[in-house]
């Protein structure tokens, strides 16, 4: 009784603007979560932090004064507090490897990896929705087993793998596509042009594929529930044409749709570090496999603090476009 | 089959027969409706709020009013599913939270569900579904209990005691919730809609057992259900609520004649009768029960009374007798003659 | 008395219900998909676990002299890897780590999150509340990237790799363990045994777990294909399996320098991989949706 009486409420009070501050505020304790996280990573990590930074023969009198430089002293939640002050002011700390200040070279590489996170993005979500539609459309026919199967090929593909057979088959084989980096000559500057491009293509389908399984099997299900609802029938029978039907199937799963999609984007910034390392793309998640072996902890906790700072965001964007589009939508 | 035989361990009687078995006071349970930007507590249903009764030993009291008026939450309340807000639960004179523990409690009360199949569990037997309360109480040889008490209830403890609660009839699993309350040889059985789900005959049958259990074992009852005729069949004294409230509570016979308070009223002309003399005189309630979120003030009853008037919107009625001395007890303005109500004290209904 | 005699009349009695596990294990066994992947993952097992007696070459000895023979090759019918050890061995032998990794995670992840979320959703609370958005914590970060994190700042190491994964794997399984909890808290025979009297701990070993282990246990099989590619994928990136253990992922990242020399045979480890993932996938739908049938 109560719950219902709740909705009732809740119906009354919320309107997309308030239903945005409120996820606002509840992310901020997940934002907090996640940079707490990130700051235990360098915790966790084995080892002295000060090995990487100090001469090996220093003396004990020369650790202790590195010790209290870096604030390494202090207690841990301290140390967080000084951490998380730095973060406000832009500062995420330097690299250890290279000198540089962390954010300069994390936010070159984010660039990098949202550029092959869109691409993917572009080549995966038409391709998906378009398969999903027709088996949801057929279903059970011999379309919609092969859509399935598609998609099921898609989502077990290990794309690590399927990055270098596609090197195998279009780089050594035919010969028409570079196997790696995101320029001529290693060039780091990207451009709009075929020579840039040609170097998206690779790293870019391979990306897209585990969205297009993931897609397609939402935009199936979606489509093949919608289609069987009474009221498509009933659509139907008031003599509504084929075209006018689908087009009102299309809008009642475009909210789900849409949210699938804008996680899926997120995923792809994620997924990108295991595709990035096979072809040496200049991103996020080949910045992060650098720091890793130079363990390169600073580089290292920026790299994923903003990853999934920017994950948290896309969920935000997510949950409120859906709620705009979708007024049943009610969460608490 | 002896009383001593079945329900052995029933817990000895404290106060005498003249103590009730149950008396509560000023129960009251809010629920809180969280909502708004900071997901905070918005506002609060008034779910049961300033009950009070009194149960006597072997007697049964009906509870009757309309869907959310409560009576579930009662239920749960006195069983200690829920957590009260305020208020006294005394069991045989000792006070629940005070001098008697919530599981010494649940030792003497049972209860019994409206849905059948969801009460119980579809992993287990219907032979350790009964002997679980019993095995948790530490009584001695629950499985001889269970299908000592299968067999009282009607079931043939070899064909029924290692079948599960989806290999068998409606009828029979109400039979099973009964015999699991039993188990645990309470004195105080609350059933909540208990029969409410069954086909009409198989309801007949299970209010028969009901009331053979309650002869046998001495059982007191409270009886909570929507059905007036299945509640007159069974109890001694009726209770009505309405929005979390009581309006009038009464032995059957005087409730059944005249009621007192016009929620009550409307509530038994709405009732269909066989008898082509007895027409419904009262227009029956129009709309549904307001919002519990936020009760219509003084008489909450005052939205859909046709006798409202100011005063029933500015106080409160009190539930009291309706003539000195008398156990029939009604909340109504109308009953009060000092209460400023123009028709007070007037027989209004006629 | 009367009761007993017309209580047989109420309805007939169904003989069914017992047969749901048989049920489910017949239309497992009419599923052709669902048998062949099952196959091959015994298959897998099998060969792994009693690779010493298949009459292997030994996987961690090679030959500089016959590095990276092709497919087909006398004596080595699927090649040798860059350093000549013969690659039949190394796949069949790099199953056994393969396939310990990539499944333990969500086997540890199925205890861990299942009772962290039995507890949450039975309890509910301040303690679902402080469960539960730690989770979501989790949540934002997607599971590569939490995977490479908490793998990259440990370092490499089958340990190392298996602490990581599981504690990917713990947020999605407590949340599904939550929902299916709270759901079947609801049902009033959780509130009749709690009115015996019996405590928390009781209620859930006696009717709770029983009613919600098989969802849990189906979302988890569910995970197993994503936790294969990426416990091979941490061993690819090279902060999985040290070499010179045979490893699939750590296979595909060593023979990498040789897509110019002898392509096919260096995406043979990957092609393990996908079979063994595409496998549980089909694997899992299979059961799931002979679970799901109700007769």
């Amino acid at each position: 009784m109560h719950v219902m009486a709740r909705d009732l409420i809740y119906l009354r009070t919320a309107t997309v603007f308030t239903y945005f501050l409120r996820r606002v505020i509840l992310m901020l304790p997940v934002a907090f979560g996640v940079s707490v996280i990130c700051f235990m990573l360098v915790q966790i990590a084995p080892g002295d932090p000060l090995t990487a930074i100090m001469p090996v023969d220093a003396t004990a009198d020369e650790q202790a004064a590195m010790r209290a430089i870096y604030g390494l002293d202090k207690p841990l939640p301290v140390q967080y507090a000084i951490w998380i002050g730095n973060l406000f002011q832009g500062d995420m700390g330097k690299s250890i490897a290279t000198g540089r200040p962390v954010a300069d070279e994390v936010f070159g590489a984010v660039q990098n990896s949202l550029l092959l996170a869109f691409s993917a993005a572009v080549i995966a979500f038409p391709i998906g929705i378009f398969l999903g539609f027709l088996a949801g459309y057929f279903r059970d026919t011999l379309l919609d087993r092969a859509v399935t199967a598609i998609s099921i090929a898609g989502v077990s593909v290990p794309n690590y793998w399927l990055g270098i057979v596609l090197v195998i088959i279009f780089s050594v084989n035919l010969g028409w596509l570079p196997s790696m980096g995101a320029g001529p000559g290693g060039s780091q500057d990207w451009a709009w042009d075929w020579l840039h491009m040609r170097h998206l293509v690779l790293p870019a389908v391979t990306l897209a594929v585990v969205p297009i399984g993931i897609v397609a099997r939402t935009v199936r299900a979606l489509a093949g529930d919608l289609l069987t609802q009474d009221f498509v029938t009933a659509l139907y029978a008031k003599g509504m044409s084929r075209g006018d039907v689908l087009r009102h199937v299309a809008r009642n799963a475009a909210a789900t749709a849409l949210s699938v999609m804008g996680l899926q984007l997120g995923y792809l910034l994620g997924g990108s570090i295991l595709i990035e390392t096979v072809f040496n793309w200049p991103g996020s998640g080949f910045l992060l496999s650098n720091a890793i072996f130079q363990r390169d902890l600073p580089l290292l906790q920026g790299t994923i603090l903003v990853l999934a700072l920017f994950f948290v965001a896309m969920n935000l964007i997510v949950d409120v476009a859906q709620a705009a589009i979708d007024p049943r939508i009610k969460r608490s | 089959m002896s009383k001593t035989e079945t329900l052995a361990d029933t817990q000895p009687d404290k106060g005498g027969p003249a103590q009730p078995l149950l008396i509560v006071r000023n129960l009251q349970k809010y629920f809180p409706v969280r909502g708004g930007i900071f997901g905070g507590k918005k506002a609060v249903v008034q779910a049961v709020d300033g009950v009070s009764f009194e149960v006597k030993k072997g007697e049964t009291l009906g509870i009757v009013g309309e869907s959310g008026c409560g009576k579930s939450t009662t239920a749960r309340l006195l069983i200690g599913l829920l957590d009260k807000d305020k208020g006294e639960i005394i069991y045989d004179g000792q006070d629940l939270g005070g001098t008697l523990s919530l599981r010494e409690l649940r030792r003497g009360v049972q209860m019994v569900f409206q849905d059948s199949y969801a009460s119980l569990n579809p992993r287990l037997t219907i032979e350790a579904s009964i002997a679980f309360g019993a095995r948790i109480q530490g009584l001695s040889d629950p499985v001889g209990r269970a299908r000592k008490l299968m067999e009282r209830v009607g079931l043939a403890p070899d064909r029924f005691a290692q079948r599960y609660p989806h290999e068998v009839s409606g009828g029979q699993r109400q039979r099973i919730n009964i015999a699991r309350a039993l188990a645990m040889s309470p004195r105080l059985v609350v059933l909540d809609e208990a029969v409410s789900a069954l086909d009409k005959s198989v309801e007949a049958q299970v209010l028969n057992l009901l009331a053979d259990l309650r002869r046998e074992f001495g059982l007191t009852y409270i009886f909570i259900s929507h059905d007036l005729n299945v509640v007159r069949y069974i109890s001694d004294r009726i209770l009505v609520m309405y929005l979390g409230e009581v309006v009038e509570i009464a032995p059957v016979d005087d409730i059944w004649t005249s009621q007192a308070h016009p929620y009550t009223r409307s509530l038994f002309s709405a009732m269909p009768s066989m008898d082509p003399d007895n027409r419904t005189k009262e227009p029956p309630l129009a709309g549904d029960p307001p919002n519990p979120i936020n009760p219509p003030s003084g008489c909450r009853f005052h939205t859909r009374c046709r006798f409202s008037e100011d005063v029933c919107k500015a106080k409160v009625p009190l539930l009291h007798p309706l003539t000195a001395g008398s156990d029939h007890l009604a909340a109504c303005h109308l009953h009060d003659i000092s209460s400023g109500h123009s028709k007070a004290g007037k027989d209004v209904f006629e | 008395m009367a009761l007993i005699e017309t209580h047989g009349l109420e309805d007939p009695i169904s003989e069914a219900g017992k047969g749901y596990w048989s049920g489910v294990g017949s239309r497992l066994i009419r599923d052709p998909v669902t048998m062949i992947c099952l196959g091959v993952i015994l298959l897998l097992i099998l060969s792994a676990v009693f690779a010493p007696y298949l009459g292997l070459a030994d996987p961690y000895t090679g030959s500089m002299i016959k590095r990276l023979a092709p497919i087909g090759t006398e004596g080595h019918i699927l090649g040798t890897d860059e350093q000549g050890r013969d690659m039949l061995a190394r796949l069949i032998y790099g199953g056994r780590l393969t396939l310990f990794i990539g499944l333990m995670p969500v086997v540890l992840a199925f205890f861990i999150g299942g009772a962290l979320g039995i507890v949450a959703g039975y309890l509910g609370g301040w303690v679902n509340t402080v469960i539960m958005r730690t989770v979501d914590v989790f949540f934002a970060f997607p599971s590569v990237l939490l995977a490479i994190a908490i793998s990259g700042a440990l370092g490499a190491g089958i340990l190392n790799s298996l602490v990581s994964l599981t504690i990917v794997f713990i947020p999605p399984i407590t949340r599904v363990a939550e929902a299916v909890t709270s759901g079947v808290r609801s049902l009033d025979y959780i509130d009749a045994a709690r009115a015996s009297g019996a405590n928390a701990l009781t209620v859930i070993r006696v009717h709770v777990i029983g009613n919600v282990l098989s969802p849990i246990f189906v979302y988890a099989t569910s995970l197993t294909s994503v936790c294969m590619i990426l416990a091979a994928g941490l061993s690819f990136l090279g902060i999985g399996v040290r070499p010179p253990e045979p490893e699939w992922g750590l296979m595909l990242n060593t023979l990498r320098s040789a897509i110019y020399i002898n392509p096919w045979l260096s995406a043979l480890p990957g092609l393990m991989i996908f079979i063994t993932s595409l496998c549980l996938n089909l694997l899992s739908d299979g059961v799931r949706s002979a679970m799901n049938v109700k007769d």
